[in-house]
């Protein structure tokens, strides 16, 4: 029993150091942002390698949600005949809720694993103290790129998957299921307002900036050669994914 | 305090641990301005951390490290960052930025600290690596390169700022014995050329007599003999000796 409690306890202190590790490296981050130079060129190719590399894995995401949600949404209006809010609940889920969910995952898994992984080969093969040695901070030269574009390209990002799941709806409502399109479309527009789609903006930006900081964590404070990053990657991928859901709730719940 | 002129390295009573492990237990050292100080010690006797110490790499739990008579142990960063450009530090592996391409690597330093341009960068990158023997790998990835060439390309960088002072994490292992006779052959030429003062941590003795001027002997976190490779040779101390014979047997304990 004491020994079951001392390791609830052990894992209650790992937790408490961990965060504050993981918020100290935030704090550090967002301070390095606003201090000259500016690696902007840094800063592109991240915003290449996290935004545009996305885009097709986004796309499709977004695709076969707007689909699907309009085919479930109709099995379940039909019962009380009202077929034709199904345009109305397709945009709102999208924009307020699984655009920025499913993009935010989506871009944990496809970039916030090589984050962890880059940054984890980088300190196991001893990259990262050659940075120090050359008088180079590596928070600065490697985090805050990530970090910026992560913070810029996910909203970017969200901003299609909303587009593309609407059409997506669209598409299944009116080409497979009959829906009229003009009134399909007046649906859309005439219950969606501008404030669905910032609250999901919103949300965006905080997952990008969780995910960027959650890998990079992992693959700045890499220990144990191989199997380190290993490692390293699939915490980075679990607690980005376990930290959206929650937050997002979160800032649901703060908005409602 | 500032210590006699000629000390360019001064470390008193270093102590590190990493949790129960006691790795520094009081190391006392000092290197004179343009000398090759050597240190030797087998794995895990605390080497790396010792020269990671005195880059401020790692903070130690006790003791001093003077730079030119400054104490770096309790510099923040920025002061620390000013102290760094003294150094150029060659790693065990390399550590070159496999993102990058050898002369971006090379300059790295010149980059971030100087407002060269990328043309002129990348001409002093190619005459460092020249001097290194180099030539046209400049536009190379260092995942292209021989092991060989990943030291010296390493090299070519901790030069490239012009230190004052050379570390070098066991610079001959993981080489064929012509491969790293010609990595001693640079790092006394460096000597030479540069003026620089050195520490090289290694356990191959044959680079320890070839490149010291004087050696130190590591052993259980602590500096248990220096001296000129001479005299390290002729030592009374049976943990030196056994070291140096590379010898199973003795009062080093094989773990």
């Amino acid at each position: 029993m004491g020994l079951f409690f001392g390791y609830l306890g052990g894992l209650f202190i790992r937790f408490i150091q961990e965060s504050g590790r993981v918020t100290m490296l935030f704090g550090q981050t967002v301070l390095l942002i606003f201090r000259p130079p500016f690696d902007i060129r840094g800063m592109l190719d991240q915003m290449e390698e996290i935004g545009v590399r996305s885009i097709p894995v986004v796309i499709i995401t977004a695709a076969f949600t707007g689909m699907v949600l309009a085919l479930q949404s109709f099995t379940g209006f039909k019962r009380f005949h009202a077929e034709t809010l199904v345009g109305t609940v397709v945009a709102l889920s999208v924009t307020r809720e699984l655009g920025p969910v499913l993009t935010g995952l989506m871009v944990s898994g496809r970039v916030g694993s090589s984050m962890a992984a880059e940054l984890g080969t980088m300190r196991v093969t001893e990259q990262i103290d050659a940075l120090f040695t050359l008088a180079t901070n590596p928070i600065k030269y490697l985090i805050v790129p990530r970090f910026l574009a992560s913070l810029i390209m996910v909203p970017i990002l969200v901003v299609f998957a909303d587009i593309i799941g609407i059409m997506g709806g669209f598409f299944v409502s009116v080409k497979l299921l009959g829906a009229n399109p003009t009134i399909y479309i007046r649906r859309t527009w005439d219950y969606l307002e501008l404030n669905d789609i910032y609250s999901g903006l919103l949300k965006a930006c905080v997952f990008g900036m969780i995910m960027a900081t959650i890998s990079c964590y992992q693959g700045f404070y890499t220990e144990g050669g191989a199997e380190g990053v290993g490692k390293s990657t699939t915490k980075a991928v679990v607690l980005s994914s376990l930290l959206i859901l929650i937050s997002n709730y979160f800032i649901t719940a703060l908005l409602f | 305090m500032v210590g006699n002129a000629s000390v360019k390295i001064e470390v008193a009573n270093l102590h590190k641990s990493f949790g129960s492990n006691h790795v520094l237990r009081g190391i006392d050292l000092e290197v004179n301005k343009g000398e090759s100080m050597v240190v030797i010690g087998g794995s895990g006797a605390g080497k790396s951390v010792l020269i990671k110490c005195i880059i401020g790499l790692v903070r130690p739990d006790a003791g001093s490290v003077r730079i030119d008579g400054q104490e770096i142990t309790s510099l923040g960063e920025k002061s620390l960052n000013e102290v760094r450009k003294k150094f150029g530090m060659l790693f065990q592996a390399g550590a070159l930025f496999d993102s990058l391409s050898v002369w971006e690597n090379v300059g790295f330093g010149l980059k971030q600290h100087t407002d060269l341009g990328n043309e002129e960068i990348k001409a002093i990158a190619v005459e460092k690596l020249r001097l290194l023997g180099l030539k046209h790998v400049e536009d190379r990835m260092p995942a292209e390169l021989s092991g060989g060439m990943r030291k010296r390309v390493s090299l070519a960088r901790a030069i490239a700022m012009e230190p004052e002072i050379l570390l070098y994490d066991e610079p001959t292992t993981g080489l064929d014995p012509i491969m790293a006779d010609a990595i001693n052959d640079l790092i006394l030429q460096m000597r030479e050329k540069l003026r620089v003062t050195s520490i090289a941590i290694t356990h191959d003795m044959v680079s320890a007599y070839k490149v010291a001027d004087r050696i130190a002997m590591l052993y259980e976190g602590k500096i248990v003999e220096v001296g000129i490779p001479q005299q390290i040779r002729e030592s009374n101390n049976a943990i030196v000796q056994q070291f140096i014979q590379g010898k199973a047997e003795g009062p080093i304990m094989v773990r």
